[in-house]
């Protein structure tokens, strides 16, 4: 018997993901990944000037403000082909990579770690059986008998007043949930922490882009941060001191917390290490440029097909002509007037035409970009297997201690092929995390060291030629690949394409009719209850859509989200 | 003390955006003293949990479902503001509502809430309000003024009234 489970929203924020699942004797057998709201965002650039772009486009989603500012910026400057002085690279480094573990960490910890972990469960553990637990793991200082007695006692508080709060639409007590109370508790008393922890993160942001979370500092040309060590109203010795030391208390979670806690979920979800793989060619894009031409990069990135770390393609510069010729995307399946194929972002469309929920023909508002004809899968994932590929040690490190970590905790050899996976996605985010925090702590000793050197050139002025000029501007984001297409004449924009993360993963079917990678990776996910899908969202939460907590609420006129219907 | 005044919402999607066009209009023609804290939160969720926690008092400014005429201005606080967020009557408040039980949760929580909302007449892509929504700015202004005399801060117009 087939039944059909529609689950809506999946987010809220950025284009209300909807999906769509044939289950077949208890595992998925079809699924449909649809974009609820249509971003017009494009439409409106038309005309403006090309250097208000990064403001306007930093409006386009309520999770990731500033990776759209610095996408943007990156493109004009592409398209002037001009230099960014080394100072303003180094900032927007630590901007985006401040913004991208503030990302992880809240992805992991409070937007998807419930999947995972039962927070009633975790009032039947023993505070003292955790920290014995906790301090065979990791040295963090935050894993005291004291301080899990302490959260066991606030959450029994909560859920005696049967006030669950944050927590109050999670699937307590699914057949699914497998963690024993202990790591239940341990969990838990990390997701309060990691709320703590995410704070230095965003006061990074808030420190170097002026303002958050809408950043004010960028301009095409570099940033508006003007650098003098003897004022008090600019980027001072003092502000980059209290950098460094926030720098210092996110290293510490990191590798101590977060990369550990991955570590032993996983350990105990090791059935999690098959489900979800999905399509298994990564696209990532390199990322925190080393110069001022974007021709050297902190973090390698590259095409890998079929996961084939031998045969990977790097990406090498901001005017990588493989990167550029190879996106296209196709609206066969999307809400908008098609009918000349896949395109290239530079003669992209978004003109809107909208049908029903149509299984075989168009059902969602989101494009599907291939990257030569085919799908790709973007993310933490993709980037981790491109660094690995290109021998980048810390994230060999970390990935392998990862690895490890999780092995011995199963009492099991767990192979790399492991985290082609629902749970590998998770895993690689842990270790792109670790990496990240290593870089910060790198990209703030350019910064100051270049300083010290005298230079305090923030901004290069852009001069608009006569005439047509395109350019694209790339970031690996937290979520992957995102890149910006701009097409300029005498300094106004005349058409303008963003191919964000999530239209790579929740790509609707394509040219050819093969699905995306949520759709893809769906397939085969046993469904224990239908009611209940908690399976599906394990693996599509483990992309990290935009504010994918959302899926746990009930919509505008209190219905339930899901809805199961026998076909 | 410590006020924040929160003006949410997408200024890409015309009405959506009221809540941001509020407070910059706040910021531009009111003289604030230092324990207003003013934030243009967009659509944001965890990035604000640092500037929203242990607030004396939060004003949030936003566009709202509340099956009222469009346009209309609606005023709701203490009681009726948890009741705002559980029938979801605004569009992002998945992430807002978030970040005020997790400071409930870790007791940081604001002493009180005010939610100052307008019903919206467009939510087309553009980054200008409607007319009918432009044309009860001044009066969404007076409210939000009145909100923080009231809350005990003195606000004062930089700009001379039209007669």
């Amino acid at each position: 018997m087939s039944k059909r489970i529609t689950i809506d929203p999946i987010t809220r924020i950025e284009g209300h993901l909807r999906i769509d699942c044939e289950v077949n004797n208890g595992k998925v057998s079809k699924a449909w990944a649809s974009g609820q709201m249509w971003r017009g965002v494009e439409q409106i650039l038309l005309g403006h000037d090309a250097r208000d772009a990064w403001a306007i486009t930093q409006r386009i989603c309520g999770v990731c403000t500033t990776v759209h500012a610095v996408a943007s910026v990156r493109a004009v400057e592409n398209a002037l082909q001009m230099e960014v002085p080394l100072n303003a690279q180094y900032i927007r480094n630590l901007i985006i990579t401040a913004h991208a573990i503030h990302d992880h960490i809240v992805h992991f910890y409070h937007l998807s770690a419930l999947d995972w972990v039962d927070v009633v469960s975790a009032l039947k553990a023993d505070p003292g059986k955790t920290a014995q637990l906790a301090g065979g793991l990791s040295s963090w200082s935050g894993n005291s008998k004291q301080e899990f007695t302490k959260v066991k006692e606030r959450l029994s508080g909560f859920v005696g007043t049967g006030q669950l709060g944050i927590f109050t639409n999670g699937y307590w007590g699914h057949p699914a949930m497998k963690l024993p109370p202990e790591v239940n508790l341990l969990a838990v008393t990390h997701y309060l922490q990691a709320l703590e922890i995410q704070r230095y993160a965003s006061k990074i942001v808030s420190i170097l882009g002026s303002k958050s979370p809408h950043i004010q500092n960028m301009a095409v040309g570099g940033v508006s941060n003007p650098i003098a060590l003897d004022s008090q109203s600019v980027l001072t010795v003092e502000r980059l001191m209290a950098i460094k030391e926030w720098i210092d208390k996110l290293n510490d979670f990191v590798k101590n917390v977060y990369l550990v806690d991955v570590a032993a979920i996983g350990a105990f979800y090791s059935d999690w290490t098959v489900i979800g793989a999905g399509v298994m060619d990564y696209l990532s894009v390199p990322d925190l440029p080393l110069d001022t031409k974007g021709t050297k990069f902190a973090l390698p990135g590259g095409y890998l097909k079929g996961g084939d770390l031998a045969g990977i393609k790097p990406i090498t510069s901001f005017n990588d002509k493989y990167f550029r010729d190879g996106v296209q995307e196709s609206v066969k399946h999307s809400w908008y007037k098609g009918g000349k194929g896949a395109l290239h972002p530079y003669e992209g469309e978004t003109i809107p035409k909208y049908t029903d929920f149509q299984d075989d023909g168009k059902y969602s508002w989101v494009k599907s970009p291939t990257f030569y004809g085919h799908p790709a899968q973007v993310g933490p994932l993709s980037r981790v297997l491109a660094m690995a590929a290109q021998n980048h040690a810390p994230t060999l490190k970390y990935l392998t201690g990862v690895l490890d970590t999780a092995g011995s905790l199963a009492k099991t050899k767990i192979p790399l092929s492991a985290v082609h996976s629902t749970i590998g996605r998770h895993a690689a985010r842990a270790v792109s995390c670790a990496v990240q925090v290593d870089e910060l702590a790198n990209q703030w000793n350019l910064l100051v060291n270049n300083i010290a050197k005298g230079d305090t050139d923030t901004f290069n002025k852009p001069v608009f030629p006569k005439g047509e000029i395109s350019g694209v501007g790339f970031h690996e984001a937290p979520r992957g690949v995102l890149s910006h297409w701009v097409v300029i004449d005498d300094g106004k924009i005349t058409n303008y394409q963003a191919v964000v993360p999530t239209t790579w993963n929740a790509a609707p079917r394509n040219e050819g009719d093969v699905p995306g990678p949520y759709e893809a990776s769906l397939l085969n996910t046993p469904v224990a209850d239908e009611e209940r899908p908690l399976e599906v969202l394990r693996t599509v939460h483990s992309f990290d859509p935009c504010l994918a907590c959302a899926v746990h609420v009930l919509d505008a006129e209190g219905k339930p989200v899901v809805q199961v219907k026998v076909l | 003390m410590r006020i924040v005044v929160l003006g949410v919402g997408n200024t890409l999607l015309s009405d959506e955006g009221i809540g941001v066009r509020a407070i910059e209009q706040l910021q531009q023609d009111y003289d604030l003293p230092p324990e207003v804290v003013v934030i243009d939160g967009g659509t944001t969720g965890m990035e604000m949990l640092d500037d929203l926690s242990n607030a004396d008092h939060i004003v949030i400014i936003d566009a709202v479902r509340s099956g009222r005429p469009p346009a209309s201005i609606i005023r709701l606080a203490d009681e009726q503001v948890p009741v705002f967020f559980k029938t979801k009557l605004s569009p992002h408040q998945i992430g807002l509502s978030d970040v005020l039980a997790t400071l409930a949760f870790i007791g940081e929580q604001p002493g009180g809430v005010t939610v100052i909302g307008v019903e919206p007449v467009s939510l087309e892509t553009s980054m200008s309000l409607s007319p009918q929504v432009e044309a009860r700015l001044p009066e969404l202004m007076d409210l939000l003024v009145t909100e923080l005399h009231e809350l005990g801060v003195a606000v004062r117009s930089r700009v001379p009234k039209a007669a």
